[in-house]
């Protein structure tokens, strides 16, 4: 039918619930059918990056937080790992060991929030106050590592701010427990009901192949059967110390996404536990004079330490002119982060390739052909977070 | 600082081989449109003519052996001031994967700074559509062919691309637009 025969335009957003933000929505409708669908985004523009590039690299972290504010450590672990490789520093064996260990808690935090807000965007209620209670776990082992139950910057550059906390072990346990036990109680409540299986079975339905050409990465293109994870592709952080599987998707519509991220909490939980059995002893940051800040505990009895870092603290380091990229698998998808050193103590240039903003092209893709309801569905699947797609 | 020899070790989850084989297919086919070369801390980066870059991106495509079929992102650095602008103010960078080979490259094309242009990849990548609209709408690189290139992040009175070098950092707010028709009214 052509535009404006005998169609209706109506605006979804950008306050609504179910768009998960401030995402708004031109659906153009025949009937109930939507015949076009035109996503608008910015609102939560704050030019991040810019922000980024005016700050010497060691105050640049706390930026990365506030984009995907649902995982912050990824976030922190993505720029610490892409200044690191700028810099040529290797990091102590614990230093990556605790590193897996908070960005999959970061994970399964991420993918439990989607679950609960998604399920209730398709009529389950209860899922929310469940996976919000399970949450908690981790936002409470996040508080005891940082002192931020959310934007952490727990992740420095060349290590981590402080020591693990000594019960973190105790913590990761007994919530590796809990949520292994609730995963039960999840499954039966969504995996068989009736009606989230007609409400997502067959629902936002993309191809592998159109995933590749869209760009898309992380659950939606593994819901489309294409074994891409960059901590099997390209290990960071030694992933490759650490046994797990891919979890993939065969039809990719909402419904094997769905399975596939209940998968990967559980490959998520595992991770957790062989992290925790086999934390080597060890330093928490790197010795890098002049460039990673000594400890606290130096600062305040060691003359060069004080004075190193006083020197970082003023006037930073400087970074060789080149270009460095460190793409991580957030929950969301590949975050990567380009930065550009010039020579002086700023960065030239922080790109952060957002896996939300590049996932969120395809909506329209989604939803052209299909019932007005489903748009609820496919943004809900596609999991996106408006803090990282304005940035 | 560990001082790493790298400058001829690949390290970005490829195999050598893959590497090669690439490097080997671009100078072949495009010997004198490569105007740099490098590995830099283990990312590859070919610097490459920007009228090129389209046809080599097709062709990279449409190489069944290669197998680069998935486009990352695509950004721009802007060099104002700096000794390496003289190579071009904006440079333009294509992130390419080969999915299958697990291999990861860089190509950069070198753009003027008075009125920097070049060919669009929406229709290789409909992937690219987005990641042009925002280098467009933040650093002003017009990409030619592209169906819709209008901003997308930053309001629409917003005069200027903010993430270009000379754009200050601190600058009065637009006035955010609940009626599009009224002119803005600039506060000084």
């Amino acid at each position: 039918m052509a535009t404006g025969e005998k169609t209706i335009t109506i605006n979804m957003g950008p306050q609504h619930p179910s768009t998960h933000g401030v995402l708004r929505v031109i659906v153009e409708l025949d009937g109930e059918t939507v015949v076009r669908a035109r996503p608008v985004i910015g609102y939560l523009h704050t030019g991040i990056e810019k922000t980024m590039e005016s700050k010497l690299y060691y105050k640049a972290l706390p930026c990365t937080d506030r984009m995907d504010y649902l995982a912050p450590m990824s976030n922190n672990l993505g720029y610490c790992l892409a200044v690191e490789k700028l810099m040529g520093i290797e990091v102590p064996e614990k230093v990556k060991w605790a590193r897996v260990c908070l960005a999959e808690l970061t994970r399964i935090n991420s993918h439990l929030v989607w679950l609960g807000t998604h399920a209730l965007d398709l009529g389950a209620m209860s899922m929310l106050l469940y996976t919000f209670r399970e949450r908690e776990l981790i936002l409470d082992i996040y508080e005891a590592c940082g002192g931020q139950r959310m934007m952490t910057s727990y992740i420095r550059i060349g290590g981590l701010a402080h020591e693990l906390p000594g019960d973190f072990d105790v913590r990761v346990r007994k919530m590796v427990d809990t949520i292994s036990e609730r995963m039960k109680d999840y499954e039966g409540l969504l995996t068989n009901n009736e009606i989230f299986i007609s409400r997502t079975k067959g629902v936002a339905v993309i191809s592998a192949e159109d995933a590749i050409n869209w760009s898309l990465s992380g659950p939606m293109l593994r819901g489309s059967g294409i074994a891409r994870d960059l901590r099997k592709d390209a290990p960071y952080s030694g992933y490759e110390n650490f046994d797990f599987k891919v979890a993939l998707g065969k039809k990719g519509d909402a419904y094997d996404r769905y399975l596939l991220r209940l998968e990967e909490i559980r490959q998520s939980l595992r991770i957790c536990r062989q992290a925790i059995d086999g934390m080597p002893e060890g330093p928490y940051r790197a010795h890098v004079p002049g460039v990673v800040l000594p400890p606290k505990e130096d600062v305040l009895y060691k003359m060069e330490s004080m004075i190193f870092h006083f020197k970082i603290i003023t006037e930073g380091f400087s970074a060789p002119v080149g270009s460095v990229y460190q793409g991580i698998e957030s929950p969301k998808g590949e975050l990567g982060f380009y930065i550009t050193g010039d020579g002086t103590n700023h960065p030239r240039r922080i790109r952060v390739r957002p896996p939300s903003f590049v996932n969120l092209a395809c909506l329209p893709k989604l939803c052209e052909g299909r019932l007005f309801s489903d748009v609820v569905c496919a943004i809900g699947s596609i999991d996106i977070v408006l803090g990282e797609v304005d940035r | 600082m560990t001082e790493t020899n790298d400058q001829h070790i690949v390290n970005s989850g490829t195999s050598l081989d893959i590497d090669a084989r690439i490097r080997q297919f671009l100078i072949e086919q495009f010997g004198d449109a490569i105007l740099k070369d490098e590995v830099f801390r283990g990312d590859r980066q070919y610097t490459v003519k920007a009228e090129k870059l389209y046809s080599i991106c097709r062709a990279l495509q449409d190489n069944d052996s290669l197998d680069v079929r998935w486009l990352a992102d695509i950004t721009c650095v802007d060099w104002l001031g700096h000794p390496e602008e003289e190579h071009g103010r904006f440079e333009v960078v294509y992130n390419l994967c080969s999915l299958s080979h697990k291999y990861r490259f860089f190509l950069m094309a070198r753009l003027p700074g008075d009125n920097p242009r070049i060919q669009s990849v929406v229709d290789l990548w409909h992937g690219a559509n987005w990641l042009e609209r925002e280098v467009w709408d933040l650093f002003g690189i017009r990409f030619e062919g592209h169906p819709e290139l209008t901003k997308i992040l930053t309001p629409d009175e917003l005069e200027g691309h903010p993430l270009r070098k000379d754009f200050p950092l601190t600058y009065e707010q637009p006035k955010f637009s609940w009626n599009l028709n009224e002119p803005p009214e600039i506060v000084k």
